[in-house]
């Protein structure tokens, strides 16, 4: 596998730590939830259509074509480097930010081309949350509110901006244990609250679809629980794009997980089924430990 | 080069710290011991360097400093002892600091923003960089006589006062001003551009995603994630223009007593005329300066410190509690 992607660049950079995978870990819950798949009543939201993104001339996502169904979380699965986080920056263009990176190909948000969007109007559509929890160094309220608060228009007052500030971090799960204290500095909540209160920042622009690069990997266990239970819950709502080395957790939150190796996509089936009876050897033994 | 002797294996229970101190270093080459101990002797001698320049100063300078020297103003005389206070000294001095990092502090961020944050193309952000690293190197005095040259040209006559015959005079708190901030700006700039270096790219990238432009991300993000670095780098600055002397003498003139110059604008005459500052007083009542009233030398050089210690601890008061409060 080539170590040196992606290339190192001098000021964005995926800023990944390590995951331990262990797929040899069971799932933890077996009672097969709402699978939106399963009610096959969903349209696509996105689309993904032969997509290149290339780092510097080198490929690191070659040709892929996915689809982004409403109301459901998509899982990317793949050991490191395979292409996963690249492809989902791309979906809302942070690639642009990397220099050198380039994209072929046609990404689609509701049929129109994401490059005919305005960059900001596309990213409050499809919202981030990142691996590390990354609060902005200011209040909880002010987290939010930025998010809010849209460009060039003159700032609202606090109390216009309040409803709309609680209603995000009513979904994110977490205005029960901040409401108290909303002018308390971000940076003071707990790992697990504060990668919460960014997925309540994320909420806020009101999304279509949000994407999420592990975004449990630098979080324990409850909290990461916690989170599972907000995605399922936020998938009534929005699509979801996970990333996640966590194979249990890919099993465990997603309705189809595609599964990458090389920049190429390998195999992409319902969850369940990607799990118990993949149609590719690569993903067979990807997801029975082989490798990875 | 034979190693110590090392201890025998069979120590005694809880070893003192001498015995464990002697166990740690019984490996060592001689000469690696040598250059501990010299190491440990440089420190030493340095806290006690400093520690005695400050008792002596204390003790020089509290003898002879009070209420009435810091309250009246100078007076031209040879009597130490009619000579008046350090008022107008201690106005120059603050003066300075305030015109000094009122221009360095947005020419520094400013810079450092751009050199971080957009930086394109390279060759000129690393252009910049070297610039600022000369400027960084300059002795004062340079800054003060090419500052001096450029204030004397007819262009710039309205900044200080002009003589009969038409010569510019050069020297006053403007000109003296603007050439401090010189000396603040690449301590400003550095504390800057260190801190956005070390802010982690995932927020950025964190605001990018949110839909907000780079504009916004660099004032609502990343300006109050540096803001302490900013103070500190002021801080120092302050520091820095607080205990400068070529300056002073060069470009605002170092003379006794606050003079404005004597033109219809009230409002400009204080910063267009000159003065002096506590470090120049020291000089010129120095032994070495015409003044020779080494008490008062003395008194004045104690308050200097106490300006730029009790500037030091302001300014981490005040980022302490930032940091703490929320962020406006």
């Amino acid at each position: 596998m080539p170590t040196t992607f992606p290339p190192p660049v001098r000021r964005i950079t995926l800023d990944r730590t390590p995951t331990v995978v262990d797929p040899s870990v069971e799932p933890i819950r077996h009672t097969p939830v709402d699978r939106a798949h399963e009610r096959g009543d969903q349209r696509e939201r996105m689309t993904i259509d032969d997509l290149v993104v290339k780092y510097a001339g080198k490929p690191a996502v070659k040709g892929v074509t996915l689809p982004i169904r409403d109301q459901e979380v998509l899982a990317l699965i793949g050991p490191s480097g395979c292409g996963k986080s690249t492809l989902l920056r791309t979906l809302n263009r942070l690639t642009e930010l990397t220099p050198g990176a380039t994209y072929e190909g046609r990404i689609a948000l509701d049929g129109q081309d994401v490059r005919a969007l305005p960059v900001t109007q596309l990213r409050r559509k499809v919202s981030m949350v990142f691996q590390q929890p990354n609060p902005f160094p200011m209040s909880i309220f002010d987290n939010v509110a930025y998010a809010v608060k849209e460009q060039s228009k003159r700032a609202p007052k606090k109390s216009a901006l309040m409803p709309k500030v609680e209603s995000a971090l009513r979904r994110a799960g977490l205005w029960d244990e901040v409401a108290s204290d909303l002018d308390r500095p971000a940076l003071r909540l707990s790992g697990g609250q504060q990668q919460r209160l960014c997925i309540a920042r994320a909420l806020a622009v009101e999304p279509e679809v949000m994407l999420m690069d592990e975004p449990c990997s630098a979080l324990d266990p409850k909290s990461t629980m916690v989170i599972e239970e907000l995605i399922r819950e936020l998938r009534k709502s929005l699509s979801v794009v996970i990333v996640t080395h966590n194979l249990a957790q890919a099993r465990r939150v997603g309705d189809h997980v595609a599964f990458m190796y090389l920049g190429d996509l390998v195999e992409y089936a319902p969850a369940e089924q990607l799990f118990t009876d993949p149609r590719a050897e690569r993903t067979r033994e990807y997801v029975s430990g082989s490798f990875g | 080069m034979s190693s110590l002797p090392v201890l025998s294996p069979h120590r005694p229970e809880a070893p003192g710290r001498l015995a464990r101190a002697r166990e740690e270093l019984g490996g060592w080459r001689l000469v690696d011991l040598l250059a501990y101990g010299a190491a440990w002797a440089a420190g030493l001698m340095l806290t006690f360097i400093a520690l005695a320049l400050l008792a002596f100063l204390a003790i020089k300078g509290v003898s002879f400093l009070s209420l009435d020297l810091i309250t009246s103003r100078p007076e031209p005389g040879i009597d130490q002892s009619k000579t008046g206070g350090i008022l107008d000294p201690i106005i120059g001095t603050f003066v300075m600091i305030t015109i000094g990092i009122a221009v360095a502090t947005p020419l520094g961020v400013g810079s450092a923003l751009w050199v971080v944050e957009y930086g394109k193309p390279t060759w000129l952000a690393r252009a910049v960089e070297s610039a600022i690293e000369v400027v960084a190197g300059m002795p004062s005095i340079v800054i003060a006589i090419f500052g001096l040259a450029l204030v004397q040209e007819h262009l710039f006559a309205w900044f200080s006062f002009t003589g009969e015959g038409g010569a510019v005079y050069g020297r006053s708190f403007v000109n003296a001003g603007v050439a401090m901030s010189l000396i603040a700006l690449p301590l400003v700039f550095g504390a800057t551009r260190e801190a956005l270096l070390t802010v982690p790219s995932h927020m950025r990238e964190a605001s990018y995603a949110l839909g907000k432009t780079q504009a916004e991300t660099i004032r609502r993000v990343l300006l109050p994630s540096v803001r302490s670095n900013i103070g500190t780098g002021m801080a120092l600055g302050m520091g820095r223009i607080a205990g400068d002397t070529a300056i002073v003498v060069i470009l605002l003139g170092a003379s006794l007593r606050l003079q404005p110059l004597e033109s219809a604008d009230p409002v400009t005459n204080f910063f267009r005329g000159t003065g002096s500052t506590l470090t120049s007083f020291v000089y010129n009542n120095s032994p070495a300066g015409e003044g020779n009233a080494p008490d008062k030398a003395y008194a004045a050089g104690f308050f200097l410190l106490l300006i730029v210690i009790l500037l030091n601890f302001a300014v981490s008061a005040v980022l302490k509690r930032g940091e703490d409060g929320p962020a406006k």
